[in-house]
């Protein structure tokens, strides 16, 4: 009986192509889609049976060299069945783990995906010879147009192990590779193409630098427009157009009240602000959906395609000489990349960093510096100077937007910089240097690239709503109860003397260990009774990021660095705030 | 037994080496002291990084930072510091 299905295989061959290919839209769990980081668990049919079916991380070997391939190893022991998948253009060192699977006696098939890639190179695999070689059924494989994914699935029942492959060691595995190479495979010499080329302006220094800095500001403006778009067109129709008359007609059924304060919350001048009201319903439902999930949206599909176009290996290679001086190597600005979208992802991707070291600082600064889209958007509706839109009433805009946001990016970036280095050379251990597979450049398929984005917009969803219909519903209690305002008074003389700040700020800091944008929500709701200046709303916003990241976010920090490192890490962010929040008061406010 | 050849960090930009010897400790610390350090030497040896295999420098990246190189199929960065442990004699 198959009970349990484990995919494995390298890198960068297919397998999530092959995992979504195989549960169709079925995939009921994740951890978090699309990286290698954690695995994806879904459901097939085989033989009208119901068969779980789990996508590992990619791994080399069965001796994990990071974190992320040990999760792959563990896998392994559940497994009924084993889908070895394969890179036919690299077939000699994905046979490696290959050989490692036969030699544990798992019942294996093999996936020989990206097949038509091996023909377009000139390479020639024949599949039957590798698979009585191997005595393990060898289906070739188009993971992306679904071709052999049909017999894949009825070969399933026929895998098996070798008991002539037998355990041995590295030279010995070597030596029989080369020889199942000889009898199988033949390569036509091949010529430079357009890929290559391409490759290798992205690649080059002279070149590749400013394609990055392009492709990452693009990334952002696209993220922006995308994002002003759906809010402006789609969603605040939909809020003001359909919602709020159907929230206003609940309020008066509900008539005043304790229920009508939880759910609609206090009125402004007689009606429901969305973002002041402070109920469920409307301020719970509305920062989420209206607010938020517009920019969640289309930074994930921004960064699926950065992700499935094979772009980001390049990017670690152009900037690892930085990120090796901040402790790391080129490939910590992947969990960097992430944690713009949200933190915890982010905190998941420090494990494909080798050593200890290396993970404590690519989660700290992740903490400190780096705001998730959520926080962001919720920004980008602060400084929204349009006035129309805008919600916040300041005292006076003395620049274009621009000039707050990248006040606040400019801090954090330095930031990033400056703890990075101190990090490094205060934080014992080592820091190995990049080894990164760059992949071809390949063309992302529409297909999985929506729906890898829908995947992490429901994670986003299932994560952000329960906490924030938490919070409000908190903070609405603490309202009443006037728990808000005395709060506000103890903490005046803190903030007052110490960052230029009213003391009611305690409260939008307090809220945002909850949620960072649910913070920023009150910070907005804050603004009918204190007046802000703009510098200090870009003070808000940047100690907001860096002084403690949000619950969900530290509840994987402890799980991912133990308790007493996350310790460490804590007193590095409190203590970064505070002084950050000290010099740009000078800075900005000049008092 | 002495070994001809060049690190392969010193091959130049475009020119292909055969790789005749790895010498050990792939990150100047002690051997095998932290998490995984065997992992990540079988990792350079599945992706091609063994005796007796022919290998492109790609691209270099300026002030000693990784440089890209091709064995194969595949292409891949590596750190100027394991650049410098494998040994080529330049074809």
């Amino acid at each position: 009986m198959i009970k349990k299905i484990v995919l494995m295989g390298n890198p960068n061959v297919g397998k999530s192509v092959v995992f979504s290919r195989l549960t169709g839209a079925n995939v009921i769990a994740s951890n978090y889609p699309g990286t290698t980081v954690d695995f994806s668990k879904g459901k097939m049919r085989i033989e009208g049976e119901s068969v779980e079916i789990i996508d590992a991380p990619g791994t080399y070997s069965l001796q994990p060299s990071n974190k992320a391939e040990e999760v792959a190893v563990k896998m392994l022991k559940e497994a009924d069945v084993v889908i070895n998948v394969i890179d036919a253009t690299n077939l000699e060192r994905n046979l490696y783990l290959t050989l490692e699977l036969l030699e544990r006696d798992l019942p294996v098939v093999i996936a020989l995906n990206l097949w038509d890639e091996a023909r377009h190179l000139g390479i020639h695999i024949n599949e039957e010879k590798l698979e009585k070689l191997l005595g393990v059924p060898v289906v070739p494989t188009i993971a992306l147009t679904g071709e052999g994914i049909k017999t894949l699935v009825t070969r399933i029942k026929e895998a098996r192990s070798n008991e002539k492959i037998k355990p041995t060691s590295d030279e010995g595995r070597w030596i029989e590779i080369g020889s199942i190479i000889k009898k199988v495979e033949q390569v036509e010499h091949r010529h430079h193409t357009i890929k290559d080329r391409i490759s290798d302006l992205t690649i080059k220094p002279l070149t590749g630098v400013p394609i990055a800095a392009g492709i990452i500001f693009l990334s952002f403006w696209i993220v922006r427009f995308i994002g002003e778009n759906l809010i402006e067109h789609v969603f605040d129709r939909f809020f003001y157009g359909v919602y709020l008359p159907l929230m206003n007609g609940l309020s008066g059924r509900l008539g005043p009240g304790i229920i009508n304060d939880f759910f609609i919350g206090r009125l402004v001048d007689g009606e429901i602000d969305f973002v002041q009201s402070l109920g469920m319903l409307t301020t719970g439902v509305y920062i989420p959906i209206g607010m938020v999930l517009p920019y969640i949206f289309a930074f994930y599909l921004v960064l699926s395609l950065l992700e499935d176009s094979g772009y980001l290996p390049r990017l670690a290679t152009l900037v690892d000489n930085v990120f090796h001086k901040l402790g790391m190597h080129g490939y910590g600005i992947v969990p960097m990349f992430l944690g713009l979208g949200c933190n915890v992802p982010g905190a998941l991707a420090t494990r494909t960093l080798e050593t200890r070291k290396q993970r404590f600082i690519s989660a700290t600064l992740l903490a400190i510096a780096v705001p998730c889209m959520a926080q962001l958007s919720m920004v980008f509706a602060i400084f929204s100077q349009d006035p129309e839109s805008s919600i916040l009433a300041v005292e006076s805009w003395q620049y274009p937007p621009v000039v707050y946001i990248s006040l606040v990016f400019l801090t954090l970036i330095i930031l990033y910089i400056i703890v990075g280095l101190i990090l490094n050379k205060s934080i014992k251990g080592e820091s190995p240097e990049i080894f990164l597979e760059i992949p071809p450049y390949r063309r992302p398929n529409l297909k999985t690239v929506l729906k890898k984005t829908w995947m992490r917009i429901r994670w986003f969803l299932k994560e952000a709503i329960p906490w924030l219909i938490l919070g409000v519903f908190l903070i609405s209690i603490l309202y009443n109860l006037g728990f808000i305002d005395w709060l506000g008074a103890i903490f005046e003389p803190l903030m007052e003397g110490v960052f230029g700040l009213p003391g009611v700020v305690s409260i939008v800091l307090l809220t945002g260990f909850l949620r960072k944008d649910l913070a920023v929500g009150m910070l907005l709701a804050l603004t009918s009774t204190v007046t802000f200046n703009p510098m200090q709303l870009v003070i808000i916003a940047t100690i907001l990021t860096i002084y403690f990241p949000c619950v969900a976010t530290f509840a994987v920090l402890v799980k991912e660095l133990g308790i007493k490192d996350m310790l460490k890490s804590t007193a590095i962010m409190v203590s970064t705030a505070v002084i950050v929040g000290i010099i740009l008061r000078f800075v900005l406010l000049g008092v | 037994m002495y070994k001809r050849g060049i690190p392969l960090a010193h091959l130049k930009k475009g020119k292909t080496g055969r790789i005749t010897h790895i010498r050990r400790g792939y990150h100047g610390g002690p051997h095998g002291r932290h998490h995984g350090l065997h992992g990540f030497q079988r990792r350079l040896n599945v992706l091609g990084i063994r005796e007796g295999q022919i290998i492109r420098v790609d691209s270099k990246q300026p002030l000693m930072g990784p440089i890209t190189i091709s064995v194969g199929n595949s292409q891949m960065t590596i750190g100027r510091g394991i650049a410098y442990k494998i040994i080529v004699e330049e074809l």
